[in-house]
């Protein structure tokens, strides 16, 4: 039996701002197991950052939880501890939480630093402040950390400032800051979308390395499919605040469901792509201002029924891990199939996989 | 402190001695183009005018003269006062006055930033509340209320209303009757630095890096002063070196109403009558002052924000 780190569920949430209440998670649930790694995808609002500032605490503040549960499981001194992170006040998430088990790595490196502190106070202040440790020791270990991290001459470099180091070196010092206090949840939030491409595929395997290292369990936000691929051990696709479809790595590349994971995996871009442009899905998310009808995707959907407009789709169980939330899964439903240059497309991913 | 600031700080004080002389020239210049001479008192004779322009070597070359003016400049010797006390050499007539300008601009400059700051603290951090808009108020009142109208409300009610504090300035409790006028000083200091560091701190405080110093964990208190604080102050302390030039004209006309014996007053004194050395002299310890507390800015500025120290150990992936 694996053991369950986090499970989120019926998580809502929503924003009060000048234009009204907007509802920017509508209920998700999803599960994430000790060591391993889940991706969250989707496009830009679709409530991928707001779910994981939300497991950390620092929603803005004008955003707050309806309703729903985030269950925390974790060790302390032999012991099992089960928290309800929805229940905590901000002061206990700081005191016990954030930082201490559960660190996050932001999108942008550049300015994600402070400019005005070393790199060394920016690693030690996370240990000092949650463990009390001392000075000397906070120092060693965060070197340690630096060289973990892939930062050469070390001691050095934590007499640094952030602007006298490159961006990916200074995403691997944030990555250092989210390790020192030895966290049992890592969450990457787009952690390789501001660095060229070379430099994304060195971070990648170091959040791999480190996580078998240290094994612990990582959520990986992205809206690069290629990223998943490499990452994650489960998916979870979101669509305007919902998690649409779901699964292990393989049942959502292989064999996807939900009209919209194929638009997501068509629109990857692919050297050896036949078609002459690159597929997009028509439309634009709906506005989360306003209640949405039946299923959000609807509209945008080239295989949207009647009922797609009327009622909610339920998460169906297609097999295995894998959950998807359209009523093309309905036993009812007309048999479609996925678009046949995705098909050709897949057929050929597995074979190179193998 | 490493070598780099000393380096810098070497350069900008060579900089700052010639930048006097440029000035020393040019008032000095004013001076002889002035109309009239320092002795035209009717009662003199020739022979007796002569005989002054020898003793104050006013007979020999313009050439000779600035020289001489230069270098009894570099000895501390300004030259004498015509009208205020005749004859008395301006520097013992500035000795005293000197220190409690200062001082006294010292204390409001401390005073308003602190206050300011804090101000500007609370209104950042509970922006769009009462407490914002009460922050607000009070700086809109100190950039509108002139500093002297301020300070004859606060000698009214603090002076005589109830006499906590005396009404003008008496030498043997040198604090205490020091308190009001820098108050008054300092209202456009707090006023200014408070809607700066309330704009700045807003700007900080939704900063990926506070961001990232939140999810650690850290508590408001360390969140606010040992992460935003720094942040804030680096463009708080480019406005400083303006408003500490707006403190020096402002100190002449607090130091007059509340009887100060400084340089501020002096100066007053010294238009109203005439008396073209004192004036001139007042004018180059401005100038003085002004350049030494942009330098003092400027290496504030390199120590607070390490981007501005110059490094050459960059560092590449």
């Amino acid at each position: 039996m694996k053991e369950r780190v986090l499970s989120i569920r019926d998580l809502s949430i929503s924003f009060k701002t000048n234009h009204g209440v907007v509802n920017a998670i509508r209920g998700i649930r999803f599960d994430l197991f000790k060591g391993e790694t889940v991706a969250i995808v989707g496009e830009s609002g679709s409530g991928k950052s707001v779910t994981v500032k939300a497991i950390m605490g620092i929603l803005s503040s004008n955003g707050f939880i309806n309703s729903g549960k985030i269950d925390f499981t974790y060790h302390r001194d032999d012991e099992v501890v089960k928290k309800d992170l929805v229940q905590l006040s901000k002061k206990e998430m700081r005191q016990h939480i954030c930082g201490k088990r559960i660190a996050m790595v932001f999108q942008d490196p550049m300015t994600s630093l402070n400019p005005t502190m070393t790199i060394g106070e920016q690693v030690m202040e996370g240990m000092i402040h949650h463990y009390g440790t001392s000075r000397k020791e906070a120092f060693k270990k965060a070197v340690e950390l630096l060289e973990l991290v892939g930062i050469t001459d070390a001691q050095k470099r934590m007499k640094s400032y952030p602007h006298q180091l490159s961006g990916g070196m200074r995403q691997r010092i944030v990555i250092a800051i989210a390790l020192s206090c030895d966290p049992e949840i890592l969450i990457c939030d787009e952690p390789t979308t501001a660095l060229d491409v070379t430099i994304q595929a060195k971070i990648l395997q170091l959040i791999k390395d480190i996580q078998k290292k240290k094994n612990i369990s990582v959520i990986y936000i992205t809206h690069d499919l290629g990223v998943v691929a490499k990452v994650a051990d489960y998916v979870a696709v979101m669509y305007a605040g919902k998690i649409i479809e779901k699964g292990s790595v393989d049942e959502i590349f292989y064999d996807p469901r939900h009209p919209y994971t194929w638009g997501l995996l068509s629109s990857m871009p692919d050297v050896n792509t036949v078609d002459e442009e690159l597929y997009t899905i028509p439309g634009t998310p709906p506005n989360l201002l306003r209640q949405v009808p039946g299923d959000a995707f609807a509209p945008r959907n080239h295989y949207a029924m009647k009922i797609d407009y009327i009622e909610e789709p339920p998460m169906f169980n297609v097999g295995g891990k894998h959950r998807v939330s359209t009523w093309l899964a309905h036993e009812k439903a007309p048999k479609v199939s996925m678009p046949a240059s995705l098909k050709q497309r897949i057929e050929k991913m597995k074979k190179e996989a193998e | 402190m490493n070598k780099s600031i000393m380096k810098y700080i070497g350069k900008r004080l060579l900089m700052s001695v010639i930048t006097l002389f440029v000035i020393v020239l040019i008032l000095f210049i004013l001076m002889k183009l002035m109309p009239g001479t320092p002795f035209n008192d009717e009662k003199l004779t020739e022979a007796q005018r002569v005989l002054l322009y020898k003793k104050y070597g006013l007979d020999k070359s313009v050439f000779e003269q600035f020289f001489l003016y230069v270098k009894n400049l570099l000895k501390g010797d300004f030259g004498v006062s015509y009208s205020i006390l005749k004859n008395a050499p301006i520097s013992m007539l500035l000795g005293s006055r000197i220190g409690i300008t200062i001082r006294i601009g010292l204390q409001s400059v401390v005073f308003g930033s602190i206050v300011g700051v804090l101000l500007g603290i609370v209104a950042a951090m509970k922006h769009n509340t009462i407490w914002d808009n009460i922050s607000t108020f009070i700086s809109v009142l100190g950039v509108s209320i002139p500093s002297f109208v301020f300070a004859l409300i606060l000698l009214i009610a603090f002076g005589r209303e109830i006499p906590i504090f005396p009404i003008t300035y008496d030498s043997s409790q040198p604090i205490l009757s020091s308190i009001l006028p820098t108050i008054a000083l300092s209202t456009l200091t707090i006023a200014q630095v408070a809607r700066f560091t309330r704009s700045e701190m807003i700007e900080v405080l939704d900063s990926d890096y506070m961001l990232l110093a939140e999810a650690k964990g850290l508590n408001k208190r360390t969140l606010i002063f040992k992460h935003a604080l720094r942040n804030t102050l680096i463009s708080i302390i480019t406005i400083l070196a303006p408003l500490i030039v707006g403190l020096m004209t402002g100190s002449a006309v607090i130091e007059k109403i509340c009887g100060i014996p400084g340089i501020g007053s002096l100066l007053v004194e010294a238009i109203t009558a005439n008396d073209y050395n004192v004036v001139i002299t007042l004018a180059f310890i401005y100038s003085a002052m002004y350049i030494g507390i942009m330098l003092v800015v400027d290496v504030l500025y390199s120590i607070i924000d390490p981007r501005i120290r110059l490094s050459k150990e960059d560092g590449n992936e």
